[in-house]
């Protein structure tokens, strides 16, 4: 009798959880394009933060470049890859301050009011922050190519190289999420951010060769997550080994999801 | 006697034992208004919060058309509106825009959520501004987009937390206008509001919050009954004067007077009548006043009745208040780890 009554109810949650998850796809989607309007609404923001990726390349390229040795391989070449992964990841911060800013703001608590997923407010956020980071690549793939920067492989590996940065950074998204929930406003979720982001995107293969550093630095420099993903990217677009180090920082992405989003997702839960 | 929103003896502690909530009971008869009256930090907000799953309770249980907030939280959300103090709407969005996405946030048809918006924007007088960003709205208009957005699901309870909050006179006139002509529709309203002629033009009961508790519960007019219709407000030139002028003023009333510094407040029925005598009184004395005033009872003047305290005094009592300012939310309705000043 109890297995008729449980088997009935398991029916009915099954019926819920489909309507359920459609209703979540939908409300990530209502918001995904909440969040986006944002960078048409403020041209001004978008401009700028365009700006900043454009400076590292010309900084890279035309000021440090001349003293940087990269053997085997021109500077820009070393570079641009470098680039990708390092604005990309600067852009992750995006989720923390957006976060924030709404927490802060009220519209979170808002939404917690309304028969909406739970779900759809850090789904949404990471989505519309993964978005915008196509459009990242975009930029630097065309500034990339003005500064000198030739595909060494073909154009395959180096979209599949993008489409390895882009999962890198949404994996980032994730953890930068929880700084922003942690966050007590989006000033100082900005604030909160730098000292992980600094060490990981300049203590990298990003920017310089590893070998060039102190050995006491290069073993988190060639094992940390940027360098991982920057080395595998670099495979992918100019040549070189790509299997271990795809392998490498796909697992990372996932690594940092599988830790970092359940964490997100208490803290979202319980901050009110 | 069918209720449309019931709390029974809800408490709430924040972190650090900030008493929020201790033992709030009421009941809000379907298709009326009900005010929750109090100074900053009394808790009002928490209530609401709790009524709409915002916040999960320490004690006690809470019903919005039947159904208990804990432990159905997912069909009570589809069954009211918000709109809150501070309008927490996206000011990125145009008008038109929050609404739709309001109503496809719950869950209605594209097409359906583009309509309704439309309407309410006509309802809501904001048909000209549809179109343009937030960023360009007043503080009144942003209210009543938000209050819209509130109404778009038609729900039969709404939930008005400080609705006027900030706002100016002429402002706060049409959205109270809004208000009673959604009750005229027979909405159940429940409302927040530090100002007692708020709660007197709205709701048809009021429960007096202070610090966590109900102190009191009734028709506006019992609780002005309880007051005295006007208070009468007597400026002297010192402490010493003043002390002169509160014995001589005290038998003309039989709510017994107030003084601070050099002012003496008496509660009295009688208007007008009361002050002439008040005069004769008082220059019988060869006491000359420095301002004299006969003015409408406040939420303060509720307060001095009630409780012996004035309504500032009372937000600093059991929480944090940021010295100087009554405009920063008190400790126990700001989000705890977050700072006051920085909520919504």
């Amino acid at each position: 009798m109890s297995a008729t009554a449980r088997s009935v109810e398991t029916g009915s949650q099954a019926d819920g959880f489909g309507a359920r998850l459609v209703w979540a796809v939908s409300d990530t989607f209502v918001l995904t394009r909440r969040n986006l309007v944002k960078y048409v609404r403020i041209p001004e923001s978008l401009f700028f933060s365009s700006v900043q990726p454009v400076m590292f390349v010309l900084l890279f390229r035309y000021v440090f470049g001349g003293a940087i040795r990269t053997p085997g391989v021109s500077y820009v070449n070393y570079l641009i890859p470098g680039i990708f992964v390092q604005t990309m990841a600067f852009g992750a911060v995006n989720t923390a301050i957006g976060l924030a800013e709404d927490l802060q703001k009220g519209i979170i608590e808002r939404f917690r009011a309304l028969p909406m997923a739970r779900s759809s407010v850090l789904a949404a956020r990471t989505l519309a922050d993964l978005l915008r980071n196509v459009g990242v690549a975009v930029l630097i793939a065309a500034v990339g190519f003005a500064v000198g920067f030739r595909i060494g492989t073909n154009v395959a590996a180096f979209l599949a190289g993008i489409g390895m940065i882009l999962v890198f950074a949404y994996a980032l998204s994730w953890g930068f999420a929880v700084i922003g929930l942690f966050a007590p406003n989006s000033e100082t979720a900005q604030v909160m951010s730098f000292p992980v982001l600094f060490p990981l995107t300049f203590a990298s293969s990003a920017f310089v060769p590893v070998a060039s550093m102190p050995s006491w630095l290069q073993g988190f420099a060639s094992h940390q997550p940027v360098s991982v993903a920057v080395d595998a990217a670099r495979a992918l677009m100019v040549g070189g080994p790509t299997t271990s180090a795809v392998w490498q920082s796909v697992a990372w992405s996932v690594g940092i999801v599988v830790v970092l989003a359940p964490v997100a997702v208490r803290r979202y839960r319980t901050s009110t | 006697m069918t209720y449309a929103i019931e709390a029974h003896e809800l408490a709430k502690r924040f972190k650090g034992g900030v008493v929020a909530l201790d033992g709030v009971s009421f009941a809000v008869e379907e298709g009326s208004v009900f005010g929750l009256l109090g100074p900053n930090g009394a808790g009002k907000t928490t209530v609401v919060r709790i009524l709409t799953t915002i916040l999960g309770t320490d004690g006690g249980s809470a019903t919005v058309l039947g159904h208990d907030v804990s432990r159905e939280p997912d069909l009570v959300r589809s069954l009211f509106g918000l709109a809150g103090q501070y309008a927490a709407v996206d000011e990125n969005l145009t008008g038109r825009e929050n609404l739709v996405m309001v109503g496809r946030l719950n869950h209605l048809p594209r097409k359906v959520a583009e309509r309704r918006a439309a309407e309410l924007l006509e309802e809501f007088e904001l048909v000209g501004a549809a179109d343009r960003t937030l960023k360009t709205y007043s503080g009144g208009m942003r209210r009543r987009i938000d209050l819209a957005a509130a109404l778009v699901t038609r729900p039969s309870v709404l939930f008005l937390d400080e609705p006027t909050t900030g706002l100016d006179p002429q402002s706060r006139a049409g959205l109270w206008a809004v208000i009673e002509s959604l009750v005229g529709a027979g909405t159940t309203v429940l409302l927040t509001t530090q100002y007692l002629e708020e709660a007197d033009r709205l709701a048809s009961r009021v429960a007096v919050v202070d610090n966590g508790r109900v102190i009191s519960q009734g028709t506006p007019d019992e609780l002005k009954a309880a007051l005295g219709a006007t208070v009468l407000a007597v400026g002297l030139h010192d402490a010493a004067t003043a002390e002169r002028a509160e014995r001589a003023l005290a038998p003309l009333s039989e709510k017994s007077p107030h003084r601070s510094g050099t002012a003496v407040e008496l509660p009295v029925d009688g208007g007008p009548r009361i002050a002439m005598e008040a005069l004769r009184v008082l220059d019988q004395l060869g006491i000359e006043p420095v301002t004299f005033v006969l003015r409408e009872p406040s939420l303060d003047d509720v307060f001095l009745a009630l409780t012996g305290r004035s309504a500032e005094g009372a937000a600093g009592e059991g929480v944090s208040v940021a010295p100087g300012s009554s405009e920063v939310g008190a400790a126990p309705q700001a989000r705890p780890g977050r700072s006051a000043g920085a909520r919504r």
